[in-house]
């Protein structure tokens, strides 16, 4: 719901680097996104197509690295990935303990000219 | 060529929201970001809270609707300190519309200051206000299940309210199964079952406020000095 707050923020952290590194054009953003995160991919590359328009970073490409959450079993320690509200490991039926992969939401490169 | 970043994308709102906890710790005042759905009694545990507190601990709210100042009327028809923010549309605040609210509330005159965030367990757990505890506020009849469907929500609070208790006779509340989910997210919060309707159990949350409040500024500022 708050993706294009998402998308200005990506916009202006992309020309801030590019600008620093003396470019004058973006093709590609690179962001990292855990899965615990509600952004949707397509609707930030709608708006991004939008809001960038007339800046350096016009007809960049929005590359999306997702990373599903981890949890690791408090009993056996095994790392795992729930399904749905299945919470307990896979292995032994331990309740799984969320870690912070999954909570990934940054800009991991920008690429350009 | 390729330029590594590495930016955080909520990296500006973190920054504001550094500013306004600065704000807030220079003036001893407790923030809580309340987040829940729609209907689940943010604004009727902020009124139990002010009762319950009402000899211990000042009270201020910022109001945070979509529209209509319907809950900030209210609050402010029992005499604590009110300031309002309509969205607009937008489904979350964010630390920089906290501002304009956080100038206008006396901030010396309050301790805790409740910031009751917009009715959505989605958004407003991905942005940080300045505040110093995120609380998450789930009334029982909307289900068990709330923290497998909105585990970031979860994730990120500080403590977790079970409202409307009252109503547990007449639903199936699967409590097992909520505390399964609830442990998997989140180890350290604590969960407190109450009812801001009868009162039940708001007296264990109050004194955990109070705790907190004292832990943070207890040391150097004293009691809350409720006289002024």
């Amino acid at each position: 719901m708050h993706e294009l707050t998402v998308t200005q923020n990506v916009l202006d952290i992309a020309i801030e680097h590019a600008r620093q590194g003396g470019a004058t054009r973006i093709t590609r953003i690179n962001l990292v996104i855990g899965e615990m995160s509600s952004i949707i991919d397509d609707s930030v590359q709608f708006y991004f197509d939008f809001i960038s328009k007339g800046t350096m970073a016009e007809g960049a490409e929005l590359q999306f690295r997702r990373i599903p959450a981890q949890f690791r079993c408090s009993e056996c320690g095994q790392m795992f990935t729930p399904e749905g509200d299945d919470y307990r490991c896979p292995r032994c039926a331990g309740l799984g303990i969320v870690t912070d992969v999954g909570s990934e939401f940054y800009v991991e490169s920008i690429e350009v000219d | 060529m390729e330029i590594e970043i590495k930016e955080n994308i909520f990296n500006a709102n973190d920054q504001l929201a550094a500013d306004n906890k600065a704000k807030l710790d220079r003036e001893a005042v407790l923030a809580l970001n309340l987040m829940a759905s729609p209907g689940a009694g943010k604004t009727s545990l902020i009124l139990q809270s002010a009762k319950s507190l009402s000899d211990r601990l000042r009270l201020g709210v910022i109001e945070g609707d979509i529209a209509s100042s319907i809950d900030a009327d209210n609050v402010r028809s029992h005499g604590i300190p009110t300031e309002l923010i309509n969205t607009g549309g937008a489904c979350h605040l964010d630390a920089n519309m906290i501002q304009t609210p956080l100038a206008g509330i006396d901030l010396p005159s309050i301790d805790v200051l409740f910031i009751e965030n917009v009715g959505n367990l989605v958004c407003p757990a991905e942005f940080n206000l300045g505040e110093h505890l995120k609380i998450v506020i789930l009334s029982a009849a909307e289900g068990a299940d709330k923290p497998y469907k909105y585990p970031l929500m979860f994730k990120v609070a500080d403590a977790i309210v079970i409202n409307k208790i009252d109503l547990m006779p007449y639903i199936d509340f699967r409590t097992g199964y909520f505390y399964d989910g609830v442990r998997a997210l989140n180890q350290q919060a604590p969960v407190f079952e109450l009812s801001a309707k009868t009162g039940e159990g708001v007296d264990a949350w109050a004194s955990w406020l109070l705790e907190q409040w004292n832990e943070r500024f207890g040391q150097g500022h004293g009691e809350p000095d409720t006289s002024r």
